[in-house]
C-alpha cells in the first residue's frame, strides 16, 4: 500500500475530495437563504435550522432506519421553524435579523433538547453514488463517494436560476423582495409570497443538516454545524443572489474547509491556524468587500433589510 | 411618540408583585447563607454521627453531553458509580460552556442542592472560573481535573487530579507499531497543550520501541470538538497511507467511525469506542475515573477535606494506580502483538516502566533527554512538554 500513496499530490485531491464530501450544507442553506432574501426578507435563523435538521434526519434514520425518510423529516422540520419566522418577521415593526438571532437559539436548542437521546446510537446513513471505480488509487476513490444529496443540490441551483428569471412565481418573488409596494399594485400578495419563499427556505436548510449527519461526518453532535449555517448566509451575498453562483461558492468553501487539514496531512504545518481558519477568513473578507455603506449591491433585492 | 400611561390600578398589582417577588428572592438568600452551614457538617468529621446526616452531596459539571463516547462519557461513568455508593448523591449538568455559565452553574449547586464538593471536569473551567468560585465559597471543595494547583496562589480549597493516560498511550503505541502495514499512523488532536503533546509523543515512543520505522503524523485541528475539521483531518491522513488511527480530541466518534468507514485500524481514547469500529478497533486508552472518584468519596467519608490538607492538592496517578485502563484487544490484534503489549502493561503495573528514559531526541534531532536520565511520570518537566518525539511528523509550534 505504501507505493499508492500520492505524495503532495494529495493536497489537491483531498480539496477537492473536501469539496464533494463537505459543500452540500453550504450549498443547501446558501440556496434556502437566496430563496428568502429573494423574496425580501433575511432568515439568520438558518443556523438551528441546519442543526435541527441535523438532529432530525439522524433521530428519523435511527428510528425508522430510513436514511431518506429522515432527509424529508428534516426538510419538514425546517418547514417548521421557517413557519414561525415567517409569521414572526412579518408582523408590524419586527426586525427579520434579530428575529433570526432568536431562531438560532432556538433552533439549537430545540436540536439540543430532542437530540440528547441520539448522540449515541448510530444511525444508517445515505447511500453514496461510487463514480470513482475506475480508478486504481483508493484515494480517488474514496474522494468520488458522492452523496445524492449532493448531486440534488447541484440539480437545485440552475433550476432555482431559471425559475426567478423565467418563471411567473419566480418573477413574484423577485417582485415581492425589490418594490414589496408595486407588488402589492399588482394585486400580488407580498405576506403569502414570503411565507412560501421563507418556509421553501427553510425546507432546504433542514435538508442541509440531514447531509451533516446523515452523509458527511455522518453523526448527531452538538458542534456538528460549526457556524455553516451563518458562513452560507455570507455566502448569498458573495454570489450576488444568483443561485448559480451559491452552488460556486458553496464548492470553494467545501474546498477551503479541506485546505487546512490536507496541508498538514502531507506534514505542512506551519501557519496551521491561518489554513484552519480559512472558512471564517473567507467569509469575512467577503462580508467586508461586499458590504458598503455608500451603495447598494448590484443584485441585491431592493427591500433586503428595510422593513418594508 | 405619546408618553407612557399606566394606569393606577396597574401599578399597583405590579408593585405587589415586584414586592412579593423581592420577599421571596430574601428567602431565597437566606437559604443560601444556610448552605454552607449543611456543608460543614458532611465536610466535617461529623460523619461519625447518624448516618441521616452525612449524606455528601457532590457536583459534577461537564462540557459536553454525557453519552459522547468521550472525555464527559469517561467522567459521567465515574459518577455514576459514586452514585450507586450509600449516602452519596450526586448532581451535574451536562454541556456547560467554559464561560461564566459555568460559574452560574457551580453556583446554584451550591445554593440549591447544598453540595459540599464539586467536580468541575473541563480543563477551562479552572481559570478564571473554578478560582473565582471557590476564594466566594471557602466551605465548598473544588476538584479540577487535569488542573495546575499552586501552593499560595490558589485558594485552599481547591484540589486537582489528572491521570498519567500516556501510560496507556504507550500500550496503545506498541499494538499499532505492530500492526500496521504501511509504518503511518495518524493522530488527530485539537490543540497544542501539554497534555496532548505528552500522548503523542507516549503513543509515539511506545510504537517505536517496537517498530522504529514507524511515523505518526499529527493534525491539530485547533478544538476540541470540530466534527467536519475531525472527519476532513482523518480523511487525508488516510489518503497519505496512515494505517492506524487515533486522536486527543473531546469526542473521538468522528475519527473512530472515519476510520472504519475507511477500513483502517483505529485506537481510541477516554472512553471505549470498539462499538464504533468493531473490525478495525484495536485497543485504547481509557480514564478510569470510577476508582477516582471512589477514591475521594472515602476520603469525604473518613472526614477528610483538601481545605485542611487531609486530601493532597495534588492526586495524580497512571495505570498502577486505577486513574486509567487499556480497552479489551480488538479482533484484529493478533495473539503476538497481544503478548508483547501485556507485557509492557506488566511492566506499567510493577512500576518498573519509565517512558521517558534517554536518550530521547526531538523531531528536529536535538538530544531533550540525555543519556542515562530518566523522567519518572510525577516530573513537573513532563507536564510542560512542548516538543515531539523523533518519529512525529508535526510541530508543536505554529
Amino acid at each position: 500500500m505504501t507505493d499508492d500513496t500520492l505524495g503532495w499530490m494529495s493536497v489537491p485531491l483531498a480539496i477537492v475530495a473536501g469539496t464533494f464530501r463537505g459543500s452540500a450544507p453550504f450549498l443547501f442553506v446558501s440556496l434556502g437563504e437566496c430563496l428568502t432574501e429573494k423574496a425580501g426578507k433575511i432568515n439568520l435563523g438558518l443556523e438551528g435550522t441546519l442543526l435541527t435538521g441535523a438532529m432530525t434526519a439522524y433521530a428519523v434514520s435511527y428510528l425508522t432506519k430510513s436514511p431518506w425518510l429522515g432527509v424529508l423529516a428534516a426538510g419538514l422540520a425546517g418547514v417548521g421553524l421557517g413557519l414561525i419566522h415567517a409569521w414572526l418577521s412579518q408582523r408590524p415593526r419586527v426586525s427579520d435579523v434579530a428575529v433570526g438571532i432568536a431562531m438560532i437559539i432556538f433552533g439549537s436548542g430545540i436540536a439540543f433538547f430532542f437530540g440528547k437521546a441520539f448522540i449515541q446510537p448510530k444511525a444508517i446513513p445515505l447511500p453514496v453514488f461510487e463514480l470513482g471505480n475506475w480508478s486504481s488509487y483508493p484515494q480517488v476513490q474514496d474522494a468520488l463517494k458522492i452523496s445524492p444529496l449532493l448531486l440534488i443540490g447541484i440539480v437545485i441551483a440552475p433550476v432555482m436560476q431559471w425559475f426567478f428569471s423565467s418563471t411567473r412565481w419566480g418573477l413574484y418573488v423577485r417582485a415581492v423582495g425589490d418594490s414589496p409596494s408595486a407588488a402589492r399594485a399588482m394585486g400580488i400578495s407580498v405576506v403569502g409570497v414570503r411565507t412560501g419563499a421563507i418556509v421553501a427556505g427553510s425546507f432546504l436548510a433542514g435538508i442541509g443538516g440531514a447531509s451533516l449527519s446523515l452523509y458527511y461526518p455522518g453523526l448527531w453532535s452538538e458542534r456538528i454545524s460549526s457556524g455553516q449555517g451563518l458562513m452560507a448566509v455570507a455566502l448569498v451575498i458573495f454570489a450576488r443572489w444568483q443561485p448559480i453562483h451559491c452552488l460556486w461558492a458553496a464548492l470553494l468553501f467545501g474546498g477551503a474547509q479541506a485546505i487546512g487539514p490536507s496541508l498538514q496531512a502531507v506534514g505542512i504545518s506551519s501557519y496551521r491556524y491561518l489554513f484552519n481558519a480559512a472558512p471564517y477568513i473567507m467569509t469575512l473578507i467577503i462580508t467586508i468587500a461586499t458590504c458598503s455603506p455608500r451603495r447598494t449591491l448590484s443584485g441585491s433585492p431592493g427591500a433586503l433589510g428595510t422593513n418594508e | 411618540m405619546s408618553p407612557i400611561y399606566i394606569p393606577r390600578r396597574k401599578f399597583i398589582r405590579g408593585a405587589i408583585a415586584t414586592a412579593a417577588f423581592g420577599a421571596t428572592s430574601q428567602l431565597w438568600a437566606g437559604c443560601t447563607e444556610q448552605a454552607p452551614t449543611n456543608t460543614a457538617n458532611t465536610g466535617a468529621p461529623s460523619t461519625s454521627g447518624s448516618p441521616a446526616a452525612a449524606l455528601l452531596t457532590i457536583g459534577f459539571v461537564y462540557v459536553g453531553p454525557k453519552d459522547d463516547f468521550g472525555y464527559s462519557q469517561a467522567h459521567y461513568e465515574g459518577e455514576t458509580a459514586i452514585a450507586k455508593l450509600p449516602n452519596v448523591k450526586t448532581v451535574s449538568e451536562a454541556s456547560v460552556a467554559e464561560t461564566a455559565t459555568v460559574q452560574e452553574t457551580m453556583l446554584s449547586m451550591i445554593n440549591q442542592n447544598n453540595v459540599s464538593a464539586l467536580f468541575p471536569t473541563s480543563f477551562g473551567y479552572f481559570d478564571p472560573h473554578i478560582l473565582k468560585v471557590a476564594a466566594a465559597n471557602p466551605k465548598v471543595q473544588f476538584f479540577h481535573c487535569g488542573g495546575m494547583y499552586t501552593e499560595g496562589k490558589h485558594p485552599k480549597n481547591i484540589g486537582s487530579y489528572y491521570g498519567y493516560i500516556d501510560e496507556a498511550e504507550y500500550v496503545a503505541g506498541v499494538v499499532a507499531g505492530l500492526t500496521t502495514k504501511t509504518g503511518k499512523l495518524g493522530f488527530v488532536a485539537a490543540k497544542p497543550i501539554p497534555q496532548v503533546v505528552r500522548n503523542i509523543n507516549s503513543y509515539t515512543l511506545g510504537a517505536r520501541s517496537v517498530n522504529p520505522k514507524v511515523t505518526v503524523q499529527v493534525i491539530f485541528t485547533g478544538d476540541w470538538s470540530v466534527p467536519v475539521k475531525e472527519a476532513e483531518a482523518a480523511n487525508s491522513m488516510v489518503d497519505q497511507g496512515v494505517d492506524v488511527l487515533t486522536c486527543h480530541v473531546d469526542s473521538p466518534k468522528v475519527v473512530m467511525e472515519t476510520a472504519e468507514k475507511r477500513k483502517i485500524f483505529c485506537t481510541g481514547y477516554h472512553a471505549n469506542q470498539s462499538k464504533l469500529a468493531p473490525n478495525g478497533y484495536l485497543t485504547g486508552a481509557e480514564w478510569d475515573w470510577t476508582s477516582v472518584y471512589t477514591q475521594y468519596v472515602e476520603w469525604f467519608k473518613a472526614g477528610k477535606s483538601v481545605t485542611d490538607g487531609g486530601i493532597p492538592h495534588l492526586v495524580r496517578g497512571g495505570l498502577k494506580e486505577k486513574f486509567c485502563k487499556v480497552s479489551p484487544f480488538g479482533s484484529a490484534v493478533s495473539a503476538a502483538t497481544k503478548k508483547e503489549a501485556e507485557k509492557v502493561l506488566a511492566k506499567f503495573m510493577d512500576g518498573s516502566m519509565v517512558i521517558y528514559a534517554g536518550e530521547i531526541k526531538d523531531n528536529t534531532g536535538k538530544v531533550v533527554i540525555a543519556k542515562g536520565k530518566e523522567y519518572k511520570q510525577t516530573d513537573l518537566d513532563l507536564e510542560k512538554m512542548d516538543w515531539f518525539v523523533e518519529g512525529v511528523i508535526g510541530n508543536v509550534k505554529s
